[in-house]
Order: C-alpha cells, then structure tokens, then sequence
C-alpha cells in the first residue's frame, strides 16, 4: 500500500504541472491585466510597473519564469492587495478556512450518515420521506439564503450568536457558518448513505445474515455498513477539497478571513500570483483527496488490490 | 417419529404495483426428524418463497398467511426478536447463489464466529476451534489458512462449503437447502451433493432441499414433493414418484429429464407452454393451460390432494395417468376451446 502511494504521489507531479501549465495560460489569454483600472496610467509607469513584473515579455518566458519560482516555494507577490505576497495571503486565510471546512465536513459525515441509515432502514415509511423531503431542501436552499436566514433567526431575533465576524475565532463566531456550510453536504450525504444502505440491504449477503438469526443491529453495522459507505467515501474526497478551501459566499456573508474570497477576487483583478496560488492549493488538495479515498477504498473493500 | 416443521395451508402473497401476485397458495405438509424431503419445481413454482416465508425472510411487500409451527411453536407473525433465536440456530438455511450470499468485507472466520457469539454465547478461541471443524467437516482443504480470507478469495465450490459448515455451526434441526448446487460447476456440484449425503448421516438434521433437478433429489430425499403454481401437484415416497409418477406434470418433468442411455439426435421433450401467471391463476387446476389431459374439470375444478396410491398424493382429476385417453369427461371439452399451446401439441 505504502508503495503504492508513493507511486501515486509520484504521479500528481504531471498531473499538476499540467494544471498549474492550463491555468496559467488561459489566465493570460483573458484580456485585460492587473494594472487595467478606470484611471488610466501613464505609459511610462506601466511600462515600468509590466518590467517589474515580468509581464512584458513573451507568455512562455513568464510561464518559466513563474514556474522556477514556484519550484522554489516563491509564488510571488499579489498585484493587487499591495505589500502581501500570495503565500502570505494564502497562510493566513488558509488555517480559517481549513477549520471552517472540517468542521462542516464532520458534523455532515456524522448526521448525514445517521439520517442516511435510519431513512434506509426506515424504507417508504413517514420517516424516510420526512428525512428525504428535509435533504431534498438542504439541496435545493442555496447557501446565500440560507446564511442569512440563520444570522437572522439566530444572530438577530435569538441573539444568540454574533451575527458575523471572526472575532478571535471562538466557536461561537464558527457555528452559524459552519451549520451554512454543513446544511447542503448533510442533505447530499444522507442521500448517498441512504442509497448505498437500500441497495445493500437487498443483496444476498444481508439475507444470509439474517438467515443466521443476527440482531439488526449487528447486520448494519457489521455486514451493511462498509459496503454501503462506499459511494459516501467517493463524494467526500473532492467535498472535503472544495470546503477546506473555502467558500466565498459563507465568507462574504459572514465577514470571515478564509481563502474563499480570492479565488473569485483574484480572477476579476486578473491578481495573476494569487489566481495561481489557489489554483495550486485546490489542485493539490483534490490530488490528495482523491488519493486518500483510494486507500479508504481498499480498507472498507478487501476485493480492492493496489498493483 | 415427531415432526420438526409443521406447515399448515401456508400462503404467500406478494404486494405489487400491477396487484397481488400468489407466490404460494395454501401448502400443508410436515419435515420429520432427520427426514430428507425434497421440493421440486421450475423457476417461479414458489417453492423458494415457501421456505423463505418460514424464515421470515420474504421481501418487505411479502405477506405469509397460515401456520408454519417448528417444534409446536408458530414461526409465522412471530417478531423478529424471537426469530432470530430460532433462525440460524434450530432451522439453518443454505442459499442458491454462493458468489454473492457471503459478506464481502467479513473474513471467513469472523462469519462463522459471529453465529456461535450468538446463539451460543461462544467466544474468542472456542468459536474459532468449532469454526475450524465445521471446515474440516466440509472438506475444505487448508481451513485453518481460509479462517483468515475473504470470501473473494475463494472458489464457488468452496464458498458453498463454506455456507453449509456454517449453517451447520450450532448443530441444526433442520436444513433448508434452496438450490445448493445451482450456482456451480457441474464437477462440484457433484462434490457438494456426496458431500451433503454424508453431512445428512453425520449430523442427522432433518433437511428441506429445494431444486429444479430432479437428479438432485432422486440421490438424497426420502420423500418428494412436487410444486407448480404455488401448490404441490404430487406428494410422495422419492421411489414412488419417479418410478410411478401419477400426476402429468411430474411425468412431464420426468420427460425432460437428458439421459445417456438416449440417441443424441432426439429431441429432449419439453412440456409445452409456460407457467402461470401467479397474478392472474386459472380458477380450476394451474396446470391446465399446459397438461396435455386438460378436459372441463380442470378448468372448473381445482384439483386436491387425494391419496393416489398408499402414500402418494397427487392433485389431479384424471382416475390414473396409464389410461388417460378413456377419461370419458375428456371428449367434452372442443379442441378450439383448448389453450393453443395444447392445440398445437395435439395437432402436430
């Protein structure tokens, strides 16, 4: 197995060159630049500032340019939000949005999954439906409505929670994103976890265990379950990927310093470094992710081999 | 000797959008101790959802009706805490498709374990010990090593073996085989049945095997038990029913039976047609739409179980199958009114 991640890891190395290759052009093939605003420079100035910047020679030399630097670790500084380089920028919104997103991760893997469970074993009864309908309107609720229906409800007639903010980064400043951000993946989890229980529960396998005269209990936990987590494990690879880095909406709403933001931020400004530092960071997370649900795989299925 | 399985006017009924269809429609009959009876049929006869409704293990839209009583004690509406006693421990049952009826993820040891855990209350190293005998029984090569697999990683033939030694775990009253062999070569399948004569000696479980082989149960049963349309057809000793057969769906089963003995380029018989629809069953005999001896009464009449010969029992309205032409009530049904599959038959 050990073998066979490293070959994997080995593997990510094209497999990002050609992102980070993809990204890069397309981004300078879109017109305009950093430093295109409504108060038109001198061209003396903005030809200095392109020099400064590399960005008067040829797309390739720049890619190359770019690339040594990045090899290095160096990913440049952003254009736009001046005296901050984008691994600054990245490693102080990265750590809040990493706890953002594992925390809505494990609060949807858990609830999702037990709703999940109990609407499969509940199958075509009130429960099941009334559990169905609820994930049916998680899905469908965008979180821009959401979000502000719980700061409503919660931050201003509950006064319970503060209505934004980070504050110093307590909890009670993280639930009620976390509950925005959890919400959706809580309604397509216990979708999946309920279809993947259903078609279980149906096989031969779980009829021979209850031929065995084994509790319900014991045939959902021991002989139902792993099977049936499978299509769970596959979705939260690139679920996990795409919450850790953020969500600019939840964000926005919330007033929260994470990295979600700089994805959409970085595009309009055409902030070059910074759209190439996010698009690292998601490319790599999604290489990992994917390779941490191979592995899962092939714990919760012994048929899975790695060769 | 005292009967461990006692099944009264047993129904099964299943709910579907299209309506009720009548899977099984109202069997009686008993297993003795150490008795071997044997359940013949084709594909949709009902013979599996019979036994599957004494385990409790029909489909959620299934609905049994009647007693099925093991020991005295009805199984059938029973909840499915105290089945679960029962099932497993007293009444183990074997199913046809060894590929898929192990669980993937369990290795061998832990599937044969968690039974004794349950029923028996044995843990740790004593279930693993009684586990490894029960492979050995079965003739398992290496069965300290396949303790430690996976199911994948074994052979069809194995993984069969492997079903009956832990059906036979907490030593059973009675054996329910649903066509042991059917998944599997035709060399194992030889295997698995030697194997199962021996088991029976062994172990002296009453034992139920469900086929659609006769060749099957002419090796192993005592009695036989013929099924069609959701009802037994013919009852019997296993020597009556094949040597003396007196119900023409038996015969006609019997008929479709290869030999070697015959030339190669006959034909094997088929009985014509198809069998019912068990939505819509005909009022009078469910094999009329088929029998080649059909006349107004099996259309109006449902045959009983009437006592044919001492200790046979057939459902059917014809006096005996060696003169059926002379059947004076034959003549009254036209032959334009017959079912065409008959038609076809009697004119060709």
């Amino acid at each position: 197995m050990l073998s066979y991640a490293v070959r994997r890891l080995l593997e990510a190395i094209p497999t990002l060159l050609v992102i980070v290759a993809l990204s890069f052009f397309l981004m300078h093939a879109a017109p305009g630049g950093p430093f295109d605003s409504e108060r038109v420079l001198p061209p003396e100035i903005e030809a200095n500032l392109k020099a400064a910047y590399n960005l008067d020679k040829p797309v390739w030399q720049q890619f190359v340019i770019y690339l040594g630097n990045a090899l290095q670790g160096n990913f440049g500084p952003s254009f736009t939000y001046k005296d901050f380089t984008v691994s600054e920028l990245l490693g102080t919104g990265f750590p809040v949005s990493l706890r953002l997103g594992l925390t809505a991760i494990l609060l949807a893997v858990i609830i999702g999954c037990t709703l999940g469970i109990l609407a499969a074993m509940r199958q075509n009864t009130r429960t099941d439906y009334s559990i169905m309908g609820f994930a049916m309107i998680g899905i469908t609720i965008p979180n821009f409505v959401m979000a502000p229906l719980l700061t409503l409800v919660f931050g201003i007639y509950l006064g319970m929670l503060p209505v934004a903010g980070w504050g110093d980064g307590s909890i009670q400043y993280i639930i009620l994103p976390v509950v925005a951000l959890a919400l959706p993946q809580i309604a397509i989890i216990s979708r999946l976890t309920r279809g993947g229980m259903v078609e279980v529960l149906r096989s031969n396998f779980v009829r021979t265990a209850h031929a065995k005269g084994l509790p319900e209990r014991v045939i959902i936990v021991r002989h139902t379950l792993r099977a049936a987590l499978l299509p769970v494990v596959s979705y939260l690879g690139p679920a996990i990927a795409g919450l850790v880095t953020g969500s600019v909406v939840i964000e926005q709403i919330f007033g929260l310093p994470g990295i979600g933001r700089y994805f959409v931020q970085g595009a309009i400004n055409r902030d070059y470094t910074l759209v190439m530092g996010t698009v690292i960071t998601y490319g790599t997370l999604i290489v990992l992710m994917n390779l941490l649900v191979d592995l899962v795989y092939g714990l919760l299925d012994p048929r899975v081999r790695y060769d | 000797m005292a009967a461990v399985l006692e099944v009264r006017d047993l129904q099964v009924r299943f709910a579907t959008p299209d309506g009720e269809v009548s899977a099984v429609n109202g069997v009686s009959f008993d297993v003795n101790e150490s008795e071997c009876v044997g359940i013949v049929g084709e594909s949709g006869s009902g013979k599996s959802q019979l036994f599957m409704a004494v385990m409790g293990l029909l489909a959620k839209n299934g609905r049994t009706l009647g007693s099925a009583k093991y020991r005295g004690t009805e199984l059938v509406g029973m909840p499915v805490d105290k089945l679960n006693k029962i099932r497993g421990d007293k009444i183990a049952m074997i199913f046809q498709d060894s590929m898929t009826g192990l669980t993937p993820h369990l290795r061998i040891g832990r599937q044969m374990t968690e039974v004794l855990e349950e029923h028996k209350g044995m843990g740790g190293a004593d279930a693993r010990a009684r586990a490894l005998d029960m492979l050995n029984l079965v003739r398992i090569p290496e069965a300290a090593r396949r303790l430690n697999q996976y199911p994948h990683e074994l052979s069809g033939g194995m993984r069969q073996r492997v079903m009956i030694a832990m059906a036979l775990l907490c030593e059973p009253e009675l054996l329910i085989a649903d066509e042991p062999t059917t998944a599997l070569d035709v060399t194992v399948q030889a295997q698995i049945l030697e194997l199962m004569a021996d088991l029976k000696r062994v172990t002296k479980a009453a034992v139920v095997l469900i086929t659609h082989d006769l060749g099957t149960v002419a090796g192993l049963c005592d009695k036989v038990q013929v099924m069609y349309g959701g009802r037994f057809m013919e009852t019997g000793d296993v020597r009556q029913i094949f040597y003396k057969p007196q119900h023409p769906y038996t015969k006609g089963l019997l008929s479709s039976m290869p030999r070697l003995t015959e030339d190669r380029r006959t034909t094997l018989y088929a009985i014509p047609g198809q069998p019912p629809n068990l939505q819509r069953l005909p009022a009078g005999c469910p094999f009329q739409e088929r029998c080649e001896f059909v006349h107004q009464r099996c259309v109006d009449e449902l045959p009983l179980l009437q006592e044919a010969r001492p200790g046979q029992f057939k459902a059917c309205h014809l006096e005996s199958l060696e003169h059926p032409v002379d059947d004076p009530t034959r003549a009254a049904i036209p032959a334009e009114a017959m079912p065409p599959v008959i038609r076809d038959v009697r004119t060709a």
